[in-house]
């Protein structure tokens, strides 16, 4: 009993952040956002992508507030904490090559490891599937970084450098929301779908501020489990299913529907997924190999590029430009199944993975 | 003593660990730059059964003493 204690005194944070984050997604989602999706930072990434017509997928073309209320909030809090410490010059053309190969698997899966687990709660067992091929993929990285894999130290660098990338969010954010003609919005399909802006840019902030806190993070739970047999992260992210499970079961309750609205379990039929289990496997084996070496998923990765860690926010351009990518390139899935250049778009990125983890083992010092 | 300054999680746990793991040390610093990696490495240590005395030098780095129990 002594031990359990102290697990959730050590703990409590990132298993509150991690209920909260639940419950943000229900919530969220019952305001607008598409089923299952709560704030999938691959959808939404994926979205902004849209929005800057930097593809031309109608349905899925949106600024998305939570993206940068996550950025704006964990920048607030880091600076109040006195955690913005702005870095960078770990590899980024790597990091940027990693996380398009990132959003790349994550588009083939159809979601973010948040999603994911999202999806779980909502009953998607497609999403199970993608967790077998998500925990492989971070068990493959483990792998390497045991083989004292790294893309190098970083730097200190001066408070603009930190604060550039937050900004430009900000900017883009305030010229969707005047209506600059440049920015695409859907007018169907997912990308049509959302909450009010003020409530997902509310949520955005206070995830953020409390993932920077909390340090949680989808990969991190996963792999400190397996390297050292910590197990705080992953129960941050079993709070997350717990919530989204129990959430969802509410708003049945609550708007008198059958629970099956929200939970359905099956694979068959669910929100924007797909059946094809071995590129969901797979999909998702991409995202948790390239994860695991960037040092984080991408909602992780949203919140270090908020504490000025400029390695991440370029990691973060570079899942934007995988997003481009994967739509241009026909890479992305559907409800309909994979795109048709899904199946070796994912043989290509884990090529392409395996070489920088091959080529990045440090020798020992 | 460990330099682990730059480098991004889980980096600094990873090297702390091989370190214990290999030469069984009674006392180890470790340096590092960010108070992620200063609770990453101070909870791992404590779990592998070392007292941790975190010290913070000027310009936001830590310096952590582990030490055996």
């Amino acid at each position: 009993m002594e031990k359990k204690e102290s697990f959730l005194k050590k703990h409590w944070l990132v298993m509150l952040c991690g209920l909260l984050i639940g419950a943000a997604a229900v919530v969220l989602t019952a305001f607008g956002n598409p089923a299952n999706m709560g704030f999938c930072i691959a959808c939404f990434l994926r979205d902004i992508a849209g929005s800057l017509k930097l593809h031309q997928a109608s349905i899925v073309q949106y600024f998305r507030p939570e993206i940068v209320g996550i950025v704006v909030g964990a920048m607030l809090m880091a600076l109040i904490g006195k955690e913005f410490k702005p870095k960078a010059g770990s590899s980024p053309i790597i990091r940027f090559t990693l996380g398009a190969a990132v959003m790349v698997g994550a588009l083939v899966f159809l979601g973010c490891p948040l999603r994911m687990v999202i999806r779980i709660g909502g009953g998607d067992l497609n999403a199970i599937i993608g967790l077998v091929g998500f925990a492989l993929g971070i068990l493959i990285g483990v792998f390497f970084l045991k083989k004292n894999f790294s893309l190098g130290r970083a730097y200190k660098q001066g408070k603009v450098e930190g604060l550039a990338f937050p900004v430009m969010l900000t900017a883009g954010f305030v010229l969707s929301l005047i209506g600059v003609t440049f920015f695409a919005a859907s007018a169907e399909g997912p990308g049509s779908k959302h909450a009010p802006i003020l409530l997902a840019l509310g949520v955005g902030l206070v995830v953020g501020a409390l993932l920077q806190k909390s340090r949680l993070c989808m990969v991190g739970g996963i792999r400190d489990a397996v390297m050292f047999k910590e197990f705080g992260l992953l129960a941050g992210f079993g709070c997350i299913l717990a919530a989204v499970l129990g959430g969802n079961l509410l708003r049945a309750l609550i708007e008198g529907v059958p629970v099956s609205t929200y939970i359905r379990f099956g694979f068959e039929g669910q929100p924007v997924a797909h059946t094809e289990w071995l590129w969901n496997l797979l999909g998702m084996t991409v995202v948790g190999w390239g994860c695991a070496l960037l040092g984080g998923c991408p909602l992780r990765q949203l919140v270090l590029a908020g504490e000025g860690n400029t390695d991440s926010a370029i990691t973060v351009l570079g899942m934007i430009a995988g997003a481009a990518a994967a739509h241009t390139l026909k890479t992305a899935s559907s409800a309909d199944g994979t795109g048709v250049n899904g199946p070796i778009a994912t043989i290509v990125c884990l090529v392409v993975i395996l070489v920088i983890s091959v080529t990045h083992l440090k020798k020992e010092n | 003593m460990i330099d682990a300054r730059g480098l991004s999680c889980p980096l600094p746990v990873i090297k702390t660990k091989q370190a214990i793991e290999k030469e069984h040390p009674d006392a180890l610093e470790v340096l590092v730059d960010n108070a992620t990696a200063k609770e990453n490495v101070s909870r791992f240590a404590a779990h592998a059964g070392y007292r941790v005395t975190v010290k913070e030098l000027e310009d936001e780095e830590y310096s952590l003493r582990l030490e055996k129990l």
